[in-house]
């Protein structure tokens, strides 16, 4: 197992790499990259003086080592609009984006879990049907229009929830749903066919025989054999849902990383851009080697592996 | 003596609902396409003018709306519907371009690399990993805070974003291709290997790549809409529907919800159609992309 | 013999209805067939023919797509047919149990042996954990399994598939039950395992005093194992009767011709026989006798009329326009006999 730790390892420390090269090659590459590194409005001097800052006329694999090394160290550099380190900036604001995914998490599970289970068991029936409804719905329907919509109905006509801002439940519970309502269509769509999957299988069909109720056969053995791959996706789903979270908390103006971002683009921040894109990946790439770890430690072919 | 005994299901039964052509969804997507190219003819007002006078104008069947402005006007005075029509082809250009760059790319890539093998293929392999853990809409986000917005490079940015997706999936069926006797065959017969890529691999690839594009289309179109939404996507004062949903918030609070509602209930129609043209497709094209 | 027979079944027919109603398979078609307790009844036919269905109609565990058109179940005397759901679980497992052909997948892998082996005796007989362990632990015994305690606590992937086939016979055992369908129990395992698996079964059915029907292909292990033999073809029963008697003279052509096409050593150099063509297509049934396009001594009639079940005598039946029954007088056919 120590092996396959190692490798995994080894893939993610290289996939950072790629990332980091990859971000910094598309900036280097086009033109002129010190109009972005300046802050906007800077004047022709300024614009000197970032080239030399940043050694813009070295060669490439200079800049990029240094580029390199100053991430190593945690120097995301500092943002034009907030002058205070980027690296501060993100850290302050994931707490926030963690809360939101977790809610979104949470309400995509509560409501995709059930309604796959009903769908399947129900094959053919109302929720079968109700659940492929809701699951085209979800996966066509952009977040940040379900949230405004939501604000729509919830904030303007009816006047119940607020519709900006963060500190309370109430803040929490349109952008939750708004950005957990795609995942639980997909949720949903994994239960349903996880479920199916169980459902047909040959150790199913020996509870039966065994005359145990159905309520036991499908509670007990089918239901924890098809969360398996439901919870992978959740778990890989909440990192995507951290960064795919940026026009929702746009539209609600959550303090997280996302509207960080459109604060970034908004303002011209250079840095805020770069770095959350950065730390984004490498969100994903952790994660990823997290989850290949827990497999690792709980699937036994692979720990038995030489 | 027929007993039709209710016997309880032992393994359900997983019913291939086919269906039939769906109708409306390819009808839908015509009809954006059509509406797409004659939008001149169509649309009652200009897009970009607007006045003054007019703004914030509700929808003809609401008190102080006019029948001249069927869909309302938005804050600078501009008719809804004109925009609407307009940006149907802003979607449609954008969204099918980039579907067909991305797809271009990615199927190329993916066949070389699943073809070649060796150190081609993990040199694409890495690359294709690496990019798909950046996020796509933030990577997109970064790209044209790099280059600028603008139509073109918008469409180039998404193509960028999403070769990845195609890139994966048409590796893996090259790589049970490869196998197949009539490439073997060609092999023993000498064929250099591009044209075997060429005229043995590539026509077979070419269903899932096509499945792919109308399950991407979907994607695309919300990716544009929301880089339009954030300010970052195609410039005004084209009317990109997404774009519309951003001004459209100035509203809101105030309940002038027309300048919501439609633009993104058009964002739906079309993602919608393109969903469901593509899941039918799927069914149809190749059963084993069901996986996908 | 006046003993009531356990299961009694006259005239069953299972069909599978496709989805849109058009395609009907006839799965089981008319077959009679009896079963006294403490007998083994093998039930042997090509894949197609018709047995895990009659299997699971015997259990009404069809899936959706199937129906029981016809016919009567009779076990211990009442009619299953007429039972409600609630009713036939509680025969499931406690009074008829079923073994399945696949021990890899037949088990539960989140569960462990123990737990699923009391899991029918905590539900049938509302057993305490502790007790229905205990029983559990003397099972695995009574199926030989070494160091029981152990299993007991173990995941099904822990085992070997001869030790998870046994571990499915102690779950068919585990509520006493009558009648005892085994499905192919020994086709997945090692030729070595099958012979001690079928013994075991043996001793299992004495001891238990169980009746047992068992689902093959293989007619060695008819040999070995069965008091009564019923062949099934095309979701028919066209030869049953004692084992001895159908083997030393078969009359029905194909059981002759499966009897024919087990490879015999040293008995000269015979050539192997095949039995020519292809099962039938049971969504198109022909009119006549479903075999007849395979069979090597066909007649005219064969081909438009399906022969009738007669009676041989000392418990044998068979279908067929050439058994001495039907050859010695002229009968009209009449529906089942």
């Amino acid at each position: 197992m120590t092996n396959y730790i190692l490798r995994r390892l080894g893939y993610s420390l290289i996939s950072l790499l790629l990332l980091s090269l990859t971000i910094f090659l598309f900036v280097r590459v086009t033109g002129d990259p010190s109009t972005l590194l300046v802050e906007p409005g800077a004047s022709a001097a300024d614009i000197e003086a970032i080239r030399q800052r940043f050694g813009l006329d070295q060669p490439i694999w200079v800049q990029y080592a240094s580029f390199l090394t100053s991430l190593v160290t945690g120097d995301f550099g500092n943002s034009f609009y907030y002058r205070t380190p980027v690296l501060e900036l993100y850290l302050e604001r994931l707490p926030n984006s963690l809360l939101l995914a977790a809610a979104a998490m949470a309400f995509s599970l509560l409501i995709g879990i059930p309604s796959g289970i009903l769908a399947a068991v129900r094959l053919g029936g109302f929720w079968d049907r109700a659940g492929k409804v809701f699951a085209l719905l979800g996966l066509s329907l952009p977040s940040f229009w379900v949230g405004l919509v939501l604000i729509l109905v919830f904030s303007v006509s009816l006047g119940w929830l607020p519709s900006s801002g963060s500190g309370t439940v109430w803040h929490l519970l349109m952008p939750a749903f708004a950005l957990g309502w795609y995942f639980a269509a997909a949720h949903m769509r994994l239960t349903r066919s996880s479920m199916l999957e169980v459902l047909g299988s040959e150790y199913i069909k020996l509870a039966r025989l065994k005359g145990l109720p159905e309520s036991l056969v499908i509670a007990k053995h089918a239901f924890k054999n098809a969360l398996i791959p439901v919870l992978t996706l959740a778990g890989i789903n909440l990192v995507i849902m951290i960064n795919v979270a940026v026009v929702v908390e746009t539209v609600f103006a959550w303090p997280g990383i996302g509207r960080l971002l459109y604060e970034g683009i908004t303002f011209r921040d250079f840095p805020v851009v770069q770095a959350v894109v950065l730390l984004g990946g490498a969100m994903i790439v952790v994660v990823n080697l997290l989850i290949d770890i827990l497999y690792a430690v709980i699937d036994p072919r692979i720990r038995l592996e030489k | 003596m027929a007993i039709g005994t209710e016997a309880i299901p032992l393994a359900p039964r997983v019913s291939l609902r086919l269906g039939a052509f769906p109708v409306l969804p390819t009808l839908i997507l015509c009809s954006i396409a059509l509406i797409a190219v004659f939008a001149e003819l169509l649309a009652p007002h200009n897009p970009e003018l607007g006045a003054l006078g007019m703004r914030f104008r509700p929808p003809a069947w609401s008190a102080g709306g006019s029948a001249d402005h069927l869909l309302g006007t938005d804050h600078l005075g501009r008719d809804v519907l004109s925009r609407l029509i307009f940006g149907a082809r802003v979607s449609m250009v954008v969204g099918f371009t980039a579907v067909i760059v991305a797809g271009a790319v990615g199927t190329l890539l993916g066949i070389v690399s699943g073809y070649l093998g060796g150190w081609v293929d993990q040199v694409i392999m890495r690359l294709t990993d690496t990019w798909l853990a950046l996020p796509a809409l933030t990577f997109a986000i970064f790209l044209t805070a790099i280059v600028g917005p603008s139509e073109m490079n918008i469409i180039i940015i998404l193509g960028l974003v999403y070769w990845t997706r195609y890139a994966r999936v048409i590796r893996g069926e090259v790589l049970s291709l490869k196998e197949r006797e009539f490439v073997r065959l060609a092999v023993v017969a000498g064929c250099s290997k591009w044209t075997i890529m060429r005229r043995h691999i590539l026509p077979n690839v070419v269903n899932s790549a096509i499945v792919l594009g109308t399950l991407m289309l979907g994607v695309v179109i919300v990716t544009e809409a929301a880089l339009s939404f954030l300010g970052v996507g195609v410039p005004p004062p084209k009317p990109a529907w997404g774009l519309m949903l951003a001004d459209g918030k100035k509203g809101l609070m105030v309940g002038y919800w027309w300048l919501t509602v439609f633009p993104g209930a058009c964002i739906m129609l079309m993602v919608l159609s393109a969903n469901l043209l593509g899941d039918w497709l799927r069914v149809k094209l190749d059963p084993q992309l069901s996986q996908l | 013999m006046g003993a009531e027979p356990l299961l009694k079944i006259e005239d069953l027919s299972t069909h599978y209805v496709s989805a849109q109603g058009r395609r009907v398979v006839r799965a089981v078609d008319g077959v009679s067939l009896s079963i006294k307790a403490r007998e083994t009844l093998g039930i042997v036919g090509e894949s197609g023919s018709g047995k895990s269905t009659l299997a699971l109609s015997i259990l009404r565990l069809l899936p959706p797509s199937a129906h029981i058109v016809g016919g009567s179940l009779r076990f211990e005397g009442e009619e299953l047919l007429q039972k409600s759901d609630a009713e036939m679980r509680r025969l499931r497992g406690r009074r008829i149990a079923m073994i399945l052909q696949d021990p890899m997948t037949s088990l539960n892998p989140l569960f462990t042996v123990g737990d699923q082996v009391a899991e029918p005796i905590r539900v049938h007989e509302r057993a305490s954990r502790a007790s229905a362990w205990q029983r559990a632990l003397e099972l695995l015994k009574a199926v030989r399994i070494a160091s029981p305690s152990t299993r007991l606590r173990q995941f099904p992937h822990e085992l070997s598939g001869g030790m998870r086939q046994r571990i499915v016979g102690a779950i068919g055992l585990s509520c006493e039950p009558r009648l005892l369908i085994a499905d192919e129990p020994t086709t997945s395992l090692d030729l070595t395992i099958q012979a001690q698996y079928l013994a075991l079964l043996r001793e299992l059915q004495q001891a238990h005093g169980l009746a047992l029907i068992f689902i093959t292909h293989n007619l060695g292990i008819v040999a070995k194992m069965c008091d009564q033999l019923a062949v099934m073809y095309a979701g028919r029963v066209i030869e049953a009767g004692p084992v001895r008697q159908i083997f030393a003279a078969p009359v029905h052509p194909y059981t002759e011709a499966l009897l024919n096409s087990i490879p015999q050593m040293g008995v000269g150099r015979r050539r192997l026989t095949a039995i020519e063509g292809q099962p039938p297509d049971l969504a198109a049934p022909a009119p006549g006798c479903a075999f007849a396009p395979r069979c090597a001594k066909v007649i005219e009639r064969c081909h438009s009329m399906a022969p009738p079940q007669v009676g041989l005598g000392d418990g044998r039946v068979v279908r067929c326009w050439q058994a001495p029954a039907n050859t010695a007088a002229e009968r009209l056919p009449s529906g089942a006999a």
